[in-house]
């Protein structure tokens, strides 16, 4: 119990001093040479990795593993791949584009208010349903590690969130974050290879030396992933491939740190790098996963796989030493919980305080910081809200959901934005709502019907193979049919967008 | 048969009585026309107003032209076209409206009722334009009056666009004005400095010199409204450099810069002009020297860059003066930079000036990371 409630607390006091006493880690300097350099691609690609990597990959990968076997590595997989479509598609030109956030974006190359109000609403509905099960899982996370009944969990990891965004929240700090990515692989690693030690000196059991029937080793099973489950086996990964790797590039808090980078070359750069640090860290899960097999199946039976990984290395090494690793997974998991919902948090706490509570209301209007503030309470109180009423799907299945979402309605818009010029302001409009109701609505019936049986809850439950094609669909037809509306300089801004920054151009 | 006149008697009761509804119909007419105009006689323009033009004449056909030919028609009989070059020579010759009749006018074409035509010439600013030419099929002198006073209003909305245009072209110029602002004093000074390291230590007058000639490439740079961030610092040091080679340790700079903000694209100097103010107001009148503080953080969606100086600093009621305009003092810097960022980023995005006498001042610009439009 102890290593784990000082770990937690170290935690939350790190990051509210690193929020609050506005330590910045900005250069203080009089020399400009030093003050004016640009962020490094590898401390970029550490921080993108490190507010990326959520409590889903964090614990959620090695309690699938441990359930479902090595179909689910698919989960890891495409959380990486992700960045290999944006690397050859996105992230280049995206940044050459200037915008910011996902609705700047929208605003600049199609020149609408209108489609830039749809993406603001979709940043609300994405970043809402991926701190969802953020905060349900640091729900139950809290309540195994120190033993605390499961509602205060979501309370008080929204309650640091909230703090540390209005405390400090509107600095995004690169440095911190790329630490976080550091830290998190550290504390994953750490106990992995002292759990790898303890494996090799018992003489390398496995489950059927140990007489554990439950889990067949059949070892063509990981070599033939898509076999289980029939055709709907096949549909539900195919799937989630789909929706890992097209959702990525449409997730609010981690396209704003591509801003970051000084100019598009570095920005495929910081993605290559991501890829790396994302594929050396998804590593390790899996060798959780694997030694549960062996030392605690019975998690698996009871429910509780999303805690393998915090009640694994006590299982496995008793007394101090347990209880110090326990503590190092336990202090990462929770840093992975806060800095992504507190990433999250911002990016739709930004465009609530733009687009909603800094309108004028009354006659009233709110100034930056206040609007701003607001936004923050209300984008963390909604979810947390929802995240005590409900008990937990899944961490990953919720956060798979998010991902349909997003790349249901972001991706078919980034890709076309970027890669067609016929695309219109009314196309892209009609796409997002169509992309956005559908999947919405699948997630919804998943979260709150239980998932009907037969073929429509498969449908629902990963609905990126069908919403996808269909906004793009619906965004390429009425596109086509209202080309008179086609924005005026497409073509320059075209020309912005992929030509390299070497080339002597005039870009105006 | 009396639904008609029901919706007659309901229509006269609630849009006013005949001349009411003249009234707005002509003014209508001519708002429609307006918003065309006031971008300035072009031939996509002409083609916008005509239709709304001849609807407010009731001619069969109407023409409007610059000082050689047709910009737009519209209406009937196109052939005659061919006489509207004569035509704008006539009116421009008269400097008035003129009336051609058939002999004018003539054509082959049978079915062909042009008789005859008033031109009247488009003045913007005592200045001959162009000319409004309507087509009639007998003479008369209601057409000549109603299309005088047509391309009088004409005129006026030109007149409209002219001054919209000049107003744009007064922010160019300044912003033209502040690249070529490097003052007299700091040139002399700059070399002033350089000159003395000549002897004493010809490496750094080079390297002085070399400063030199990147800061004025900067400033005096042809192209381009927006620079990132990091190349106006580059700028800023390339200036402070000179500026310590002249001040030595008098002059203390220390930057605070979140490297996140770097990259956020700016107007083309509008911080150098601050500093170079921080730096004039810091050091006057203080013999020990004083110290200047740039910063730039980040504020989720805006980029906060702040210049402060511990010099004299200056009264309130002045600053509110320059920012509002008023050119009197040396701070016209300040603002242009004002103006600039209002122009560019909307009304809220001003300049934001804290000082008091003997308080020092801190600057601060408020930038956001992304706006429609702002790109380097």
């Amino acid at each position: 119990m102890w290593p784990g409630a000082v770990a937690v607390a170290l935690v939350v006091v790190a990051t509210l001093a690193i929020g609050s006493l506005g330590l910045r880690l900005s250069r203080t300097t009089s020399d400009f040479m030093v003050a004016s350099r640009t962020v490094p691609a590898f401390t970029n690609a550490s921080a993108i990795s490190g507010e990326y990597l959520s409590a889903a990959s964090f614990l959620g990968v090695a309690g699938l593993l441990l359930t479902f076997g090595a179909d689910m590595l698919w989960y890891p997989v495409g959380w990486t791949a992700g960045y290999l479509v944006m690397l050859a598609l996105v992230s280049a030109p995206l940044r050459r584009s200037g915008a910011y956030t996902l609705p700047d974006f929208a605003e600049a190359r199609l020149g609408s208010r209108r489609v830039r109000t749809i993406c603001s609403v979709l940043v609300v509905a994405v970043g809402w349903l991926y701190l969802l099960p953020l905060f349900q899982g640091a729900g139950v996370m809290l309540g195994a590690a120190l033993g605390l009944p499961t509602w205060i969990g979501p309370a008080g990891v929204a309650s640091v969130v909230l703090v540390n965004v209005i405390g400090g929240g509107m600095r995004s700090i690169t440095l911190v974050q790329a630490v976080q990515y550091w830290f998190k692989l550290t504390a994953l690693l750490l106990p992995a290879a002292v759990l790898l030690a303890v494996w090799l000196g018992d003489g390398r059991p496995d489950t059927e030396r140990l007489g554990r029937p439950d889990f067949p080793t059949d070892v063509l099973a990981w070599s033939n992933p898509l076999a289980d489950g029939g055709a709907q086996g096949l549909y539900l990964t195919y799937a989630l491939i789909a929706a890992t790797f097209f959702g990525t590039m449409g997730l609010p808090h981690v396209v704003v740190r591509f801003y970051t980078n000084p100019d598009g070359r570095s920005a495929r750069r910081s993605t290559l790098l991501v890829l790396a640090l994302l594929g050396l860290f998804y590593l390790v899960p899996p060798v959780y996963g694997a030694l549960g097999r062996v030392y605690a199946p019975e998690l698996a039976a009871s429910g509780e796989s999303d805690l393998l990984v915090l009640l694994l290395p006590r299982i496995v090494v008793p007394g101090l030493g347990g209880d110090l690793l326990t503590g190092l997974v336990v202090a990462g998991a929770f840093a992975a919980f806060l800095s992504t919902s507190s990433g999250l948090a911002i990016a739709v706490a930004g465009v609530l305080g733009q687009d909603v509570t800094g309108r004028s209301w009354g006659g009233r209007r709110l100034g930056g910081v206040a609007a701003f503030r607001l936004g923050a309470v209300i984008a963390v109180v909604v979810p947390a809200a929802v995240a005590l009423g409900e008990p937990s799907a899944g961490v990953a299945t919720t956060v798979g959901l998010a991902f349909a979402v997003a790349a249901s309605t972001f991706a078919p818009l980034l890709m076309l934005g970027i890669w067609w010029r016929r695309l219109t302001p009314t196309g892209a409009g009609a796409g997002l709502v169509v992309g956005g109701l559908g999947s919405g609505a699948a997630a919804l019936t998943t979260l709150y019907l239980d998932g009907p049986a037969g073929w429509v809850g498969v449908l629902a439950a990963r609905p990126a193979l069908w919403s996808i094609p269909l906004a793009t669909a619906v965004m390429m037809l009425v596109s086509l049919a209202t080309q008179r509306t086609v924005p005026p300089g497409v073509r320059r801004f075209m020309v912005r967008l992929h030509t390299p920054e070497a080339l002597d151009l005039d870009r105006g | 048969m009396n639904e008609p006149r029901a919706r007659r008697g309901w229509r006269r009761r609630h849009l006013g009585t005949d001349a009411e509804l003249a009234t707005f119909r002509t003014l209508h007419t001519a708002s429609l026309a307006a918003p065309a105009l006031r971008a300035g006689l072009s031939q996509d323009s002409a083609a916008a107003a005509v239709p709304h033009l001849r609807a407010l004449l009731d001619a069969p056909a109407i023409a409007l032209t610059d000082t050689a030919d047709v910009l737009a028609w519209d209406g009937e009989a196109y052939h005659h076209a061919e006489h509207v070059p004569a035509i704008v020579a006539a009116t421009l010759e008269r400097q008035g409206p003129r009336a051609f009749d058939r002999r004018d006018l003539r054509c082959t074409v049978r079915e062909c009722e042009i008789r005859s035509a008033v031109s009247s010439p488009l003045v913007v600013e005592d200045r001959v334009v162009g000319a409004l030419v309507a087509f009639d099929t007998f003479p008369g002198a209601g057409l000549a009056r109603t299309a005088e006073e047509v391309a009088r209003w004409v005129s006026g909305q030109l007149e409209l666009a002219e001054l919209d245009s000049s107003r744009t072209r007064l922010m160019e110029a300044e912003v033209r004005a502040l690249r070529a602002q490097i003052s007299p004093h700091f040139i002399f000074n700059s070399l002033g400095a350089i000159a003395s390291f000549v002897r004493t230590d010809p490496e750094r007058a080079r390297e002085l010199l070399l400063e030199f000639a990147d800061f004025t490439r900067y400033s005096f740079r042809k192209h381009g409204e927006f620079t990132t961030l990091s190349e106006e610092l580059r700028s800023i040091e390339q200036y402070l450099l000179l500026e310590q080679a002249r001040f030595g340790d008098r002059l203390a700079v220390t930057l605070v810069v979140a490297p996140e903000v770097l990259p956020v694209v700016i107007p083309f100097l509008c911080v150098q002009p601050l500093v170079e103010n921080a730096v004039r107001h810091g050091l006057e009148g203080q013999p020990e020297g004083g110290r200047i503080r740039i910063s730039a953080r980040d504020a989720g969606l805006d980029c906060v860059i702040e210049v402060d100086d511990d010099g004299a600093g200056e009264d309130p009621e002045r600053i509110a003066r320059v920012l509002a305009g008023d050119h009197e003092n040396d701070s016209v810097g300040l603002g242009n930079v004002d103006a600039r960022l209002r122009a560019t980023y909307g009304e809220e995005y001003g300049l934001v000036v804290e000082t008091a006498r003997g308080a020092g001042t801190r600057v601060i610009v408020r930038v956001p990371k992304f706006a429609p439009g702002v790109l380097a």
